[in-house]
């Protein structure tokens, strides 16, 4: 009998403000160690937090994107352990009453293997609350002695709690990865998942079918979907394993180390979970009214959810053109601006766009917002494709121009000779002069040999110099050779 | 309002062991001498004495409050207020080097 996966992720989100959440340091990446830790960061005795208008405002933005409830009235809580890159001895967190409660996520599963077909599947949320994150030990050459950074302690944190309802390793890739989409698409966080800004943390647990909930274990701090993917499968099979040889799973915190593909327990405190919560006192309860969402409401983007319907509905694509061409802002952007040169052909623009110029950019390690070929260039291409002024093959070649050198559309069609010879009266005069020429085979064809007609396709392209416009070609050669 | 009456019955229900005080210290990372343990034993239990009188109080139907104050959290703008200080706070740590604060190893 198989066994069935359980899986559900917390991400921390690390919010794009400018300052920390409870004081004025900056929060820029890559500072000189502590230059950015005032004496709030440091916990200096006597210092008071205040709360950052800034980091509720996207907290505010996310509940909207997700649909969740938006508390009127939410609560920080003291955190409680012992850390020295945690000063106060506590970090700032919300418990009990968290900034945004339930929510969904709808994704969509590219599963990883087989021939299996994409599909949709909706990933409800717990719950996301604000929070502040902690400095940085280094363990480095300091006689024995541990290195504080607390240019971090104190920025901003929104962490994501979803349901245990992925089942799949693809599923826990798939949401992180719209949920990684989501956040950058409405500018709370940068996504920078190098620099720590977009952190996963998986539960795993496994089970047989119809049976309670497995015990779970906690892989830590995953920063590249790639990573998460190969920990959940090795966890998984590791937990099956120890079941299966007559082993019970012990709840713990792991880390997944990406040089071995292994999953290892972390040495665990005794006391480690005993946070013993209670309301920050320095902190009076965060109130937000239905005019400050509302607000906050007007100055959301189009969702990439949202989009997705509307191209799968008006623009006929496919459930899964959609979902790449929404897998970023920019990308989306792009395909919009690239569609209103040719408004009819949405497939075009998504054939083009996901085939040769995504092809091009992968081969040159370019992202879309590097690309050498504006949206613009693009769908005036496409609009000469359209319009039948080049063929497919004719626009290749000014892709390829584009894309090295640059320049305008028609002038590089112009420049080497690529429009299409769309004049009926041109091309009839080439099918007649073929024709003439090639008498026996024309009388040939009409006695039944069809097949023939390829061969006077070729010799008129030929020609032509491969310019005749190929479908108008194809209707005047038909007529002539029926006579 | 339900008129207070305190109970002493429940003043003296909730009472710490050596052994809690014990955990709470080591949560905490404070070595103490037996001693202290038991002068803080005594104290929180005083704590935990007044607490059991404030539960006394009948609430039901009150909504219970997260602070003292019935008052809503202040918001700042989000912007860089604070400039580097390094100096004049590294002044006064005990240890540090290459810009970072030193402390003894912790270990897991």
């Amino acid at each position: 009998m198989s066994w069935e996966i359980v899986i559900g992720l917390e991400v921390h989100a690390q919010l794009s403000t400018n300052s920390k959440i409870f004081c004025g340091a900056s929060t820029e990446f890559g500072a000189e160690p502590n230059t950015q830790a005032d004496a709030v960061s440091l916990a200096l005795p006597g210092v008071l937090p205040v709360l950052n208008k800034g980091a509720v405002e996207r907290a505010i933005k996310f509940g909207l994107a997700t649909g969740s409830h938006i508390a009127p009235r939410s609560v920080f809580a003291r955190k409680n352990y012992f850390y020295p890159d945690l000063p106060k001895g506590y970090q700032i967190s919300q418990f009990e009453l968290p900034v945004v409660g339930q929510g969904a996520l709808t994704i969509q599963v590219a599963p990883l293997s087989g021939n299996a077909k994409p599909y949709e599947k909706t990933v409800r949320i717990t719950r996301a609350h604000l929070e502040e994150d902690a400095g940085k030990s280094l363990h480095g050459d300091f006689h024995g002695m541990t290195g504080i950074d607390l240019n971090r302690a104190g920025t901003p944190l929104l962490e994501i709690v979803s349901e245990p309802d992925m089942c799949s390793a693809a599923e826990a890739v798939a949401y992180a990865k719209a949920l990684h989409t989501l956040v950058r698409w409405i500018g709370i966080c940068d996504g920078n998942m190098q620099e720590g800004s977009f952190r996963c943390d998986v539960n795993v647990s496994v089970r047989k079918p119809g049976e309670p909930l497995g015990t779970r274990r906690e892989i830590k701090n995953l920063n590249s979907f790639k990573f998460m993917q190969q920990a959940i499968d090795y966890e998984v099979q590791w937990q099956v394993d120890t079941i299966e040889n007559g082993g019970k799973v012990q709840q713990a915190t792991i880390l997944f180390n990406p040089d071995t593909g292994e999953t290892r327990a972390m040495r665990s405190k005794e006391d480690a979970h005993d946070y013993r919560y209670f309301p920050d006192p320095d902190l009076l309860p965060l109130e937000i009214s239905p005019e400050w969402i509302e607000q906050m409401r007007a100055t959301l983007p189009e969702l990439p959810q949202t989009k997705q319907a509307r191209y799968v509905n008006e623009l006929g694509l496919s459930a899964y053109d959609a979902s790449i061409l929404t897998a970023s802002r920019e990308m989306a952007d792009f395909f919009e601006t690239v569609l209103a040169a040719v408004p009819k052909d949405a497939k075009i623009c998504a054939n083009w766009i996901m085939g040769e110029l995504n092809a091009q950019l992968n081969r040159d390690g370019l992202d879309m917002t590097q690309c050498p070929i504006s949206a613009q260039q693009l769908g005036s291409m496409l609009a000469r494709i359209v319009d039948g002024t080049i063929s497919n093959s004719g626009a290749k070649e000014v892709f390829r121009t584009m894309w090295a050198d640059g320049g305008e559309v028609d002038a590089i069609i112009e420049a080497k000779g690529l429009k299409q010879v769309s004049d009926a009266g041109a091309i009839e005069k080439i099918v007649d002069e073929i024709m003439a020429a090639n008498a026996d085979k024309v009388t040939e064809y009409r006695s039944g040999k069809d097949k023939l007609f390829g061969f006077f396709v070729g010799q008129a392209m030929k020609a032509s110099k491969g310019q005749a416009n190929p479908a108008q070609l194809n209707e005047i050669l038909k007529a002539k050779l029926a006579g | 309002m339900i008129p207070y009456q305190p109970s002493l019955n429940i003043v003296f229900a909730m009472s710490l062991s050596t052994q809690d005080v014990e955990k709470v210290a080591r949560l905490a990372r404070l070595a103490m001498s037996p001693s202290e343990i038991e002068t803080s034993r005594n104290q929180l239990n005083g704590i935990f004495g007044l607490i059991a009188e404030m539960q006394a109080v009948d609430t039901d139907g009150v909504e219970p409050m997260s602070h003292s104050q019935d008052l809503a959290q202040r918001l700042r703008e989000d912007k860089v207020t604070e400039s580097n200080q390094r100096e004049a706070f590294q002044a006064v740590a005990p240890q540090v080097e290459q810009g970072l604060f030193l402390v003894p190893k912790v270990i897991e």
